[in-house]
């Protein structure tokens, strides 16, 4: 598990657009959990294309991208208060 | 080893599935419920009323997700698939074994003396584990089953062995019910029905076999065996004859088993079983969603293979036993180990 975690500079057309790209890319691999806070559960090779995906998009003059790896037993490490808790990628999916 | 996937189940009635980039987005009334990136998925199972756009079905074949249609109770419909994959030579020797009676035979008694072996220690665990009120009965089931395993070691033909499969899943069902020690009255058992299922345990078990079904046609697929072409079940149009077969001996392991600790520990209540005027017994839709947590969560469990000797979860049981059946096939093992549960 990763958690994935940008900023991206939006006061020029250009910065919003990359903004769109950063957030579409997390959203392919993970789970939204704030505005520009990422969850994503992925494997050596996955990590790697999203990784390379992100550094690929953003403008490193303006922009920071921090990855937190929370491993395995990344269920302990996280704690949610407040509304919309998201759901456990590995848990139970029922809708 | 490959990692086990989630499987995403949805019941919500009316719930439409869409794609979005990578994703599986699940709406109901044109509200996103959820969000979630296909790659964590293994498998999608709907339920009654779902529909899934076009463009989701293909990303599920582009990415060997199973996609299942169940009706709202539970029995399977439709299931969807990609290109054919795969290897052919391998297909082809599944199909030329298949032919060939006397292998075919071989290679079923090795599932079927699996089986019984499973479910003769499934018994003993019964009776070992849990205050078992009538030790007898499961004692002389187990005895039985003894017998028929000795029986089985001359060689016979398919005819013979689907017989000695029969008598011992007689003698099994017969005192499953036994193994049932809370809330015996409203979940009696006396031998398996089906289509529809007569009473409440035999609801339980369908379901649970269907789900089961799902998971080992699709780890079949996913190592490139055909999951219709069975070598103990006969090849009949629409039925997935060589999952059956492969399930045949996970079913005490994984199913039979769930079915038990969901009645004996009071996960289901007899006021979630409806019967029909028809006699049938179906779940309300509390006790499916029950079922189907428990049956993830059974997935999750870790269990050490005996022929791999690797620690594995169950869920993965289906998928290593079709990788070990392709080995077979290929001719890699001179003979196709099943899993024996000790």
């Amino acid at each position: 598990m990763v958690l994935v975690t940008y900023d991206v500079n939006t006061v020029s057309v250009a910065g919003q657009r990359r903004l769109r790209h950063v957030a579409k890319l997390c959203e392919n691999y993970g789970q939204r959990v704030q505005n520009s806070v990422f969850e994503c559960l992925v494997d050596p090779t996955q990590w790697v294309q999203l990784k390379n995906g992100l550094v690929k998009l953003i403008d490193d003059e303006k922009d920071s991208l921090r990855f937190y790896f929370l491993g395995a037993n990344w269920r302990r490490r996280v704690e949610h208060i407040g509304t919309r808790p998201g759901y456990d990628p590995e848990g139970s999916l029922i809708v | 080893m490959k990692k086990l996937l989630n499987t995403l189940f949805v019941m919500t009635q009316g719930a439409y599935l869409a794609k979005k980039g990578e994703t599986v987005v699940v709406k109901v009334e044109r509200e996103e419920r959820l969000r979630l990136p296909i790659h964590n998925l293994e498998g999608i199972c709907c339920f009654g009323n779902v529909s899934c756009s076009p463009f989701l079905m293909g990303l599920c074949g582009e990415r060997g997700v199973g996609l299942s249609f169940f009706s709202e109770s539970g029995r399977f419909m439709a299931r969807s698939i990609g290109a054919i994959s795969g290897n052919v030579l391998l297909r082809k020797a599944q199909y030329r074994l298949s032919e060939d009676g006397d292998n075919s035979a071989k290679l079923a008694r090795n599932m079927i003396v699996a089986k019984i072996a499973n479910c003769r220690t499934s018994i003993r665990r019964g009776v070992r584990d849990a205050h078992v009120l009538d030790n007898r009965t499961l004692e002389t089931c187990s005895d039985r089953l003894t017998v028929i395993l000795a029986e089985l070691k001359k060689t016979m033909d398919l005819a013979s062995l689907r017989g000695k499969e029969g008598e011992a899943a007689r003698a099994y069902f017969s005192a499953f019910g036994n193994l049932i020690t809370s809330q015996a009255e409203d979940f009696s058992f006396h031998g398996r029905n089906r289509r529809p299922p007569q009473d409440n345990v035999n609801a339980l078990l369908s379901f649970v076999y269907t789900l089961l079904c799902h998971d080992v046609s699709n780890a079949l697929e996913g190592v490139g065996l055909d999951p219709q072409v069975g070598f103990l079940h006969r090849d009949r149009p629409g039925r997935a004859s060589l999952a059956l077969d492969l399930m045949e001996e996970l079913r005490p392991l994984i199913a039979d088993r769930l079915v038990l600790s969901l009645i004996n520990r009071r996960q289901v209540s007899p006021s979630g079983f409806i019967v029909r005027e028809s006699g049938g017994v179906i779940m309300d839709e509390q006790t499916r969603k029950k079922v189907l947590g428990a049956y993830q969560k059974r997935k999750q469990d870790e269990f050490r293979h005996p022929f791999l000797d690797e620690k594995i979860s169950l869920g993965l049981l289906p998928y290593c036993q079709s990788l070990l059946l392709a080995r077979f096939l290929r001719g890699d093992l001179p003979e196709y180990p099943p899993l024996r549960w000790r």
